[in-house]
């Protein structure tokens, strides 16, 4: 546990986080963790769901910042609001299912009732209240919100960055992303597969663009993939990895990035690679007699996941056709949510087909994964053994190189990623911005 | 390599549209009135059940494979009770070649969620059985609780399964096999059993 006098002098997090390596406290030390839920989760934009999650005039749905409840509405006008889910007479939850359609919110407890932009609208039998106590000035506690090409963004930094800023060399990245769905819009299937992962949820970020572990972590399914004898997708991480055009890449602002389309050269080659999915050649066979070579070529490539690994930090990972997000629970547990998408645009059964495909990773992939993140938590319990080693490709001569926005590209199996975004988590621990919900008088 | 495609092995090619559409009336006819069978049909059924069950417990996946249709699907919704395959994603929905695979997957000596191997013992009870509209098939709904045990690790999964059954023969082989876990819709820490 760290103690009073670390805290005092301000020094703690750089003894903590080094050049190439990060103490073991930070993923274990229930401090850190409460502090993390402020200065990261409360002080950054966190992503909290996805608008068309929302569809319609006053849906709303249930999630988490930080570990607070908090319920994500859209009121009649249209507009998001992230509020937290506590009313303000004694703190019982206002809303307690996950997702639904309601104007107003009222407390199971005592009645009182708020709109769904927050606004306290009544308290039962106002009389037993003095003169100077107004409703009207009261609100469940608000987040600041951002939406940005759908995706909701949440923080109770009392005055955030543009979120054009925060996602910064990233936003490209997720526009790039974005505008491989057919008119540039995505749809978030709401039934996302949630795993309750035993791990700190660094230990998830640091994995999201670690470029060295899938030959070794997912050898498992790399075996069933070549059941048939073909070699498919993910293989060239097995295969001298760092050898190709593949990368990785710290993109600044605690953000990452493994780019593996530069493994696929020409139309086509999308499809051609993809595990075999359920489904696979009945649909093609439809897809190419209606659309034409060409045609279904592209359209065909769009079934299968984008091939880039993008980190947004703190909480949300673009992977594949997924999106991934973190939802820190305890020190030592973490809830991941892997949203589907589909495509308005899309030839239903090509949809269809990419619900299949999304399938495949949670089931013969992440299971895997999941199980070391677990087993590294156990592993941390120990304290003799203090250092987590984030140093590969560290310290060599012309191994890395700086991009002119900032960023550094490394080869893929770099701990490049990880080295940058954790200094970023350090400078905001030994920060001190005050998070604040607006609203509560 | 026409007659290839036809190995549901090796292609996929029965997961077409009228499937998922056969899938649907699969799913709207488990809640709809329907004939009884006799008590001797009823007891093959609890047999093949309870068969079933010995055969995933004991880890004899190709055996239990062998217990369906060419044609198969093993199916476990996210939503409860079934929900819209076509445009959600499932725990599983897996057609022959990628029920094989799930095997091959878990009979690698690589697959670290399985390593140490989980010991599973499943109870089924509540078992109905009526006639499916379509001839020479039975619908069979039972209620199950698997046991999952790893070393440090002990979780209990609750819910029921819908059987389609086709006959063959003198006997019964399945077609579906929807699994419907009570808390599908949930966070679940390891789910890479076959149920
Ligand atoms: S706690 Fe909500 S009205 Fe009393
Ligand atoms: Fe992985």
């Amino acid at each position: 546990m760290s103690t009073t006098r670390e805290r005092a002098t301000g020094d703690l997090y750089d003894q903590l986080v080094l050049e190439d390596r990060v103490h073991r406290r930070i993923y274990t030390d229930q401090d850190i963790f409460t502090e993390e839920m402020t200065k990261v989760f409360g002080a950054c934009w966190v992503y909290v769901g996805h608008a068309s999650e929302l569809s319609g005039a006053n849906a709303f749905m249930t999630g988490t910042l930080g570990g607070r409840p908090i319920i994500i509405t859209r009121d009649a006008g249209g507009d998001i609001h992230v509020l937290l889910n506590r009313c303000l007479h004694r703190g019982a939850t206002v809303c307690r299912v996950e997702r639904g359609r309601a104007k107003r919110f009222v407390c199971p407890y005592h009645g009182w009732s708020y709109a769904n932009d927050g606004s306290l609208t009544g308290v039962p039998w106002p009389s037993g209240y003095a003169p100077e106590f107004d409703p009207a000035k009261y609100s469940l506690g608000r987040a600041r919100v951002a939406v940005y090409r759908d995706f909701i963004f949440a923080t109770l930094h009392p005055s955030p960055p543009a979120i054009e800023d925060h996602l910064g060399a990233a936003r490209p990245l997720l526009d790039y992303w974005i505008d491989r769905f057919p008119g540039g819009k995505v749809t978030a299937r709401s039934g996302a597969h949630r795993m309750d992962c035993q791990s700190n949820w660094k230990l998830v970020m640091d994995n999201s663009t670690d470029g060295y572990h899938p030959a070794f972590s997912h050898r498992a399914l790399l075996q069933m993939a070549q059941r048939l004898g073909e070699t498919k997708d993910m293989a060239y991480f097995a295969e001298s990895p760092d050898d190709g055009d593949m990368y990785c890449r710290y993109l600044g602002n605690g953000h990452s990035f493994i780019d593996q389309r530069p493994n696929y050269r020409k139309p086509g080659d999308y499809w051609a690679t993809q595990r075999p999915t359920p489904g696979r050649e009945a649909i093609e066979a439809r897809i190419r007699a209606q659309y034409g070579e060409e045609e279904a070529t592209r359209l065909l490539d769009l079934t299968v996941g984008s091939q880039m690994n993008l980190s947004i930090f703190p909480n949300l990972l673009i992977i594949g056709n997924q999106i991934q997000s973190l939802r820190p629970v305890a020190v030592d547990r973490t809830i991941l949510l892997w949203q589907a998408t589909t495509s308005e645009e899309l030839p239903e059964e090509l949809n269809t087909l990419r619900m299949r495909t999304q399938e495949d990773f949670p089931s013969f992939g992440e299971p895997d994964d999941l199980a070391n993140f677990g087993e590294c938590q156990r592993g941390l319990s120990i304290p003799e053994v203090e250092w987590v080693l984030m140093n590969r490709g560290y310290g060599i001569e012309g191994r890395q190189s700086l991009d002119p926005d900032g960023g550094v590209t490394a080869p893929t199996t770099d701990e490049t990623p990880m080295r940058g975004y954790i200094h970023h988590w350090k400078a905001l621990m030994q920060s001190d911005t005050p998070v604040v919900a607006e609203g509560v008088a | 390599m026409a007659a290839e495609l036809n190995d549901p092995s090796r292609y996929s090619t029965y997961v077409d549209p009228e499937f998922y559409a056969a899938l649907a009336r699969h799913t709207a006819e488990l809640d709809e009135p329907a004939a009884p069978v006799d008590a001797a049909t009823r007891d093959a059924c609890a047999a093949l059940l309870y068969r079933e069950a010995r055969l995933l417990d004991e880890g004899r996946l190709e055996d239990w494979l062998e217990l369906f249709v060419p044609e198969c699907l093993y199916w476990m919704p996210m939503t409860p009770g079934g929900g819209e395959p076509t445009t959600e994603v499932t725990l599983a929905f897996d057609d022959r070649r990628r029920l094989e695979d799930r095997i091959a997957w878990l009979r690698s000596a690589y697959i670290w969620s399985q390593i140490p191997r989980s010991r599973t013992r499943r109870s089924i009870t509540n078992i109905e059985v009526v006639q499916a509209q379509a001839p020479g098939e039975l619908l069979v709904r039972s209620n199950f609780v698997v046991h999952d045990v790893r070393p440090g690790y002990h979780a209990t999964f609750p819910g029921w399964t819908a059987h389609r059954l086709r006959a063959e023969g003198d006997s019964w082989l399945i077609a579906i096999k929807q699994v419907n876990l009570l808390d599908s819709d949930q966070a679940h820490q390891n789910l890479s059993i076959i149920f």
